[in-house]
């Protein structure tokens, strides 16, 4: 066990852990930040992904240790208490189901927009394509992903 | 929250709480069940609530709000949106002013949580017809008040005027806010729950038929709510379960020695071939349970054949049972005399209900109660089950709902909720397990697999004139809702019930017209019964996809034989009787099937394209099919590209014509149609369970493969049609819309390739390797 600090929202934060250990039980376990889940433990289907220095990134594959950058999660997109764009294209849309892998998907499309902020619908497939949803909501999340590169949020 | 609740059901009539915090319409219900799971259980015991007591259903707050407390569970669809609706819209409430609690087994009346796409078509009666009595109830409380009788007074928005002097006018905040109605109602059980009062014509409603967004995303979309897998409490610890490496493996000893100085160790929890590993922190117990050393002893027979033979398995093997071929007319003799004689033989794998999040669960043991935290679809029975395995008092065991990852059926069956609650009692802490990715694919519940063997006749005109229908479903210890002797744990712990679940096989729903039918349908078994990662347990629409594959593939051949365009060879057989049921589902089965040919634009000719128009790489049909469920019918088209370099298979294009009666939330109801479908779409493209003769070696989401966004339709059209001979009745039913949609799909894409390439895909799932070597086969 060691001290580690991480920047995670704008904040630092020193916990006591095992250096190893991925990521993600230390967001959620320990910085009691519930965006992120655990979902495969293999980098397979993206519901733990945050993103660090811009990188959509695997949190629960990524050894604590290892981060360097600043980390946003899902809790750290909206400012002021107004919601990204995506959130609030998300409510337009109505795009979840059960919403367990919607972390995933918006923190994704977040860097994707981010780095190709008017991708088309090839980019926005292949962007999107390693980050699964078993309710099938994906017609939905391409939709809205379109409206915030359209600028058609709250319409 | 649920003191409060307790409490507040316990008094009569008197103001005793304020309900400062459920009073607010913006507060969600999971919101509700996030804050009543931050803090440890209370002692006390946990009664059931009464169903033939209004106040069990509805709340009325002193802000003139109110809360509808119903004993269902929302499994991504939206059914708690439809709630408030339809009870906003019996009250006479203004939506944005309720909120719903739901599926917490002390807060809420059992109506047996989710499943059967029942929620709306059975349970949402009762919560109607309460709602309308509540409204009566006030009414006569206002009649009172101004002494006026009811029919002098007018109601809208929770306020009740007097017609003839608006100016006298109270809420319903006013009346009865934080008081109990005191009222009984009738019924012999929660369904049949009724009051005095009539549910409003349809032509009455104004908030059922409106698209309220759902109260759930917010939170789901910026990371406030609290999920099941969130709850943390005072003094817990993480278990992860160490599985059979071998299915039907039997445990011989446990070498605690190899885990007991790793970090966190708390303890080994095991009993018969049920094993888990606790720790203090999640990543240790991750740990622990890896390095736990465990000596197992293979079964002296193999479990299952290895998935490549499962199909010659099962059409070998003795039915476990079954009783005769149902038989219409005379099939035997329309064979003998038939023009043409097609046969055809279908197979569907394994399938996982594979959730996005493994199964997880928080039980709490303090006080000597148990509070189980689970996103379990069924929490009534989970609480029944889990005091019956622990052997503790009903009234001690509380089940709180909460969201999470949804499976379609997989927590009908809680494994993670009756491990929590075993290994919190062994320990007297509280126990969060989670399974892992690996445990989840292999272990999970699965849709059973299924053989066909079809026969058909069609007369000198290509009319069909006897169908012969055979099926084999390897569904033998189909899971029971979480029963006490056939989850997981108590399998392995060596529980067995009385006799193995047969489940069922079944035959195909469709109204065609066919003089001469015979359905046949065996249960047949694998060698393992009990201790299976192949058991098998209610699976979205349970068995009713596997079935409309064949069936709906079969009439296509048939069609494809006759010479006949797919959509007439169908209507034909439709409309060949005028025979029609009380919920007239052959009338809106015409009026599906029509709505679905007219949106997609569909080019009557028979299958497959002319090969002249297959040039290049690329080669596209389409392809239909026809269903019902219970009372609600969906025609579905899909239009395909098949490359025929690679076999791979992308539905462009996808079309639904969906009856399900009365609407309460029409894009909600869209938005669960087009999930639906692609969900049937996964099955039908990627899904198949794996295994060799000693374990399922489908893990994890490479060795099991789902339906990705690449391969999502360009286009998805759904149609609502309301196909009822009179359809303005005022007492038009509400039908349930959570599975029918996922039906027929498998069929209609592989209708859409043998249009697009002439060749005939008789196995599920179309992968692109059997798709590609199907096109060779056949030189395509």
């Amino acid at each position: 066990m060691s001290n580690v600090t991480l920047k995670v929202n704008g904040r630092n934060h020193t916990v006591n852990i095992e250096p190893s250990t991925p990521l993600l039980y230390i967001l959620r376990n320990d910085l009691d930040l519930q965006g992120p889940r655990f979902g495969c433990g293999l980098g397979q289907c993206g519901a733990c992904t945050v993103i660090i220095d811009g990188v959509a990134t695997r949190s629960c594959v990524t050894p604590t240790s290892n981060v360097k950058g600043e980390i946003t999660t899902l809790e750290g997109i909206s400012k002021d208490g107004k919601l990204h764009p995506l959130q609030q294209a998300w409510i337009d849309e109505q795009v979840p189901a059960c919403g367990f892998c919607q972390n995933g998907q918006i923190m994704t499309a977040k860097a994707l927009l981010d780095k190709n902020p008017k991708p088309t619908d090839a980019q926005i497939r292949d962007g999107m394509a390693r980050t699964l949803c078993r309710c099938m909501t994906y017609y939905r999340i391409q939709a809205a992903i379109k409206r915030v590169a359209t600028g058609k949020v709250g319409a | 929250m649920s003191i409060q609740r307790r409490d507040f059901l316990k008094q009569s009539g008197m103001l005793i709480v304020s309900f400062s915090a459920a009073g607010t319409a913006a507060l969600s219900a999971a919101g509700q069940a996030g804050q009543a799971a931050q803090a440890s259980q209370a002692a006390g015991l946990y009664p059931d609530l009464d169903f033939r007591k209004l106040d069990s259903w509805i709340v009325i707050h002193e802000n003139n709000t109110a809360t509808f407390y119903v004993g269902k569970t929302d499994c991504g669809q939206g059914t708690g949106t439809a709630f408030r609706q339809m009870m906003a819209d019996e009250l006479d409430i203004a939506y944005d002013k309720t909120t719903c609690v739901m599926g917490s087994t002390d807060v809420t009346v059992d109506q047996g949580g989710s499943g059967g796409s029942d929620a709306i078509q059975t349970d949402g009666l009762p919560m109607r017809r309460v709602a309308a009595e509540a409204r009566r109830v006030l009414l006569e409380m206002a009649s009172a008040r101004f002494n006026t009788p009811v029919d002098q007074l007018a109601v809208s928005a929770a306020v009740i005027t007097v017609k003839s002097n608006p100016a006298q006018r109270v809420t319903y905040g006013e009346l009865i806010g934080g008081k109990t109605f005191n009222v009984a109602l009738t019924g012999n059980n929660v369904d049949a729950a009724a009051g005095v009062a009539k549910m409003k014509a349809v032509q009455d409603l104004k908030i059922v038929g409106q698209s309220p967004q759902r109260y759930d995303i917010p939170a789901k979309v910026d990371g406030s709510l609290k999920w099941a897998v969130d709850v943390k409490l005072p003094g817990m610890v993480h278990a992860r379960n160490v599985k059979p490496p071998f299915a039907g493996a039997k445990l011989m000893s446990i070498d605690e020695s190899s885990v007991r100085s790793l970090p966190g160790f708390v303890k080994v929890v095991s009993k018969g071939n049920y094993v888990a590993v606790v720790c203090e922190r999640e990543e240790q117990a991750i740990n622990a349970a890896r390095q736990l050393k465990v000596n197992w002893e293979k079964p002296a027979t193999a479990p299952f054949p290895a998935s490549e033979e499962l199909f010659k398995f099962m059409r070998a093997a003795n039915p476990t049972g079954g009783g005769n071929p149902a038989l219409v007319g005379n099939p035997d003799a329309a064979f003998a005399s038939a023009a043409k004689v097609i046969e055809a033989e279908y197979d569907v794998p394994y399938q996982g209900h594979t959730a996005i999040g493994p199964a997880h669960a928080m039980a709490d043991p303090s006080n000597g109660q148990m509070t189980i935290y689970t996103n379990d679809m069924k929490s009534y029975g989970m609480r029944n089950g889990v005091a019956d395995f622990l052997g503790m008092p009903r009234d001690k065991v509380r089940v709180v709902w909460m969201e999470g990852p949804q499976a379609y059926g997989r927590t009908a069956a809680d494994d993670a909720g009756f491990e929590a609650a075993y290994i919190a009692k062994e320990i007297g802490r509280p126990v969060r397990v989670q399974w892992m990715r690996n445990e989840e694919t292999a272990w999970d519940t699965k849709g059973p697999a299924f053989t066909f063997k079809m026969r058909g006749a069609l007369d000198a005109s290509g009319n069909l004139a006897a169908f012969d229908y055979n099926a084999q479903a390897a569904d033998y210890n189909h899971l029971g809702y979480n029963e006490p002797n056939t989850v997981l744990i108590a399998q392995l712990m060596g529980s067995r019930p009385t006799r193995p679940a047969p489940g069922s096989a079944g035959g195909p729903n469709e109204m065609y017209a066919i003089a001469n039918r015979k359905t046949a349908s065996q249960v047949v078994s694998l060698p393992l019964i009990y201790e299976t990662p192949l058991r098998t347990g209610n699976l979205r629409d349970p068995n009713g996809p596997q079935i409309t594959f064949a069936s709906e593939s079969f009439i296509d051949e048939l069609a494809a034989a006759a010479n006949a365009d797919p959509v007439a060879f169908r209507m034909k057989l439709l409309t060949a009787s005028t025979a029609d049921d009380t919920g007239f589902k052959r009338a809106r089965s015409i009026a599906v099937v029509k709505a679905a040919v007219e949106k997609f634009g569909w080019d009557t000719r028979p299958s497959p394209q002319a090969k002249s128009r297959t040039t290049g790489n690329i080669l596209t049909g389409r392809g239909m099919a026809y269903t019902y469920r219970s009372q609600t019918v969906v025609a579905e088209i899909a239009e395909v590209e098949v490359n025929r370099q690679t076999g791979h298979v992308w539905v462009k294009r996808l079309v639904c014509a969906h009856d399900c009666g009365l609407v309460i939330n029409p894009e909600g109801l869209r938005r669960t149609i087009e999930n639906g479908m692609l969900h049937s779409l996964s099955r039908a493209l990627y899904e198949e369970v794996q295994f060799d003769t000693e374990k399922v070696t489908s893990v994890d989401w490479v060795t099991h493969p789902t339906l990705t966004h690449t391969d999502t339709p360009a286009q998805i059209d759904v149609v609502i049609v309301n196909g009822d001979p009179n359809p303005k009745r005022p007492d038009l039913p509400q039908y349930g819309a959570g599975e029918t949609m996922h039906k027929p799909l498998m069929a209609a894409v592989a209708n859409a390739i043998f249009d697009a390439t002439g060749v005939r895909l008789r196995r599920v799932p179309f992968r692109d390797a059997r798709v590609l070597a199907a096109l060779k086969t056949a030189g395509v």
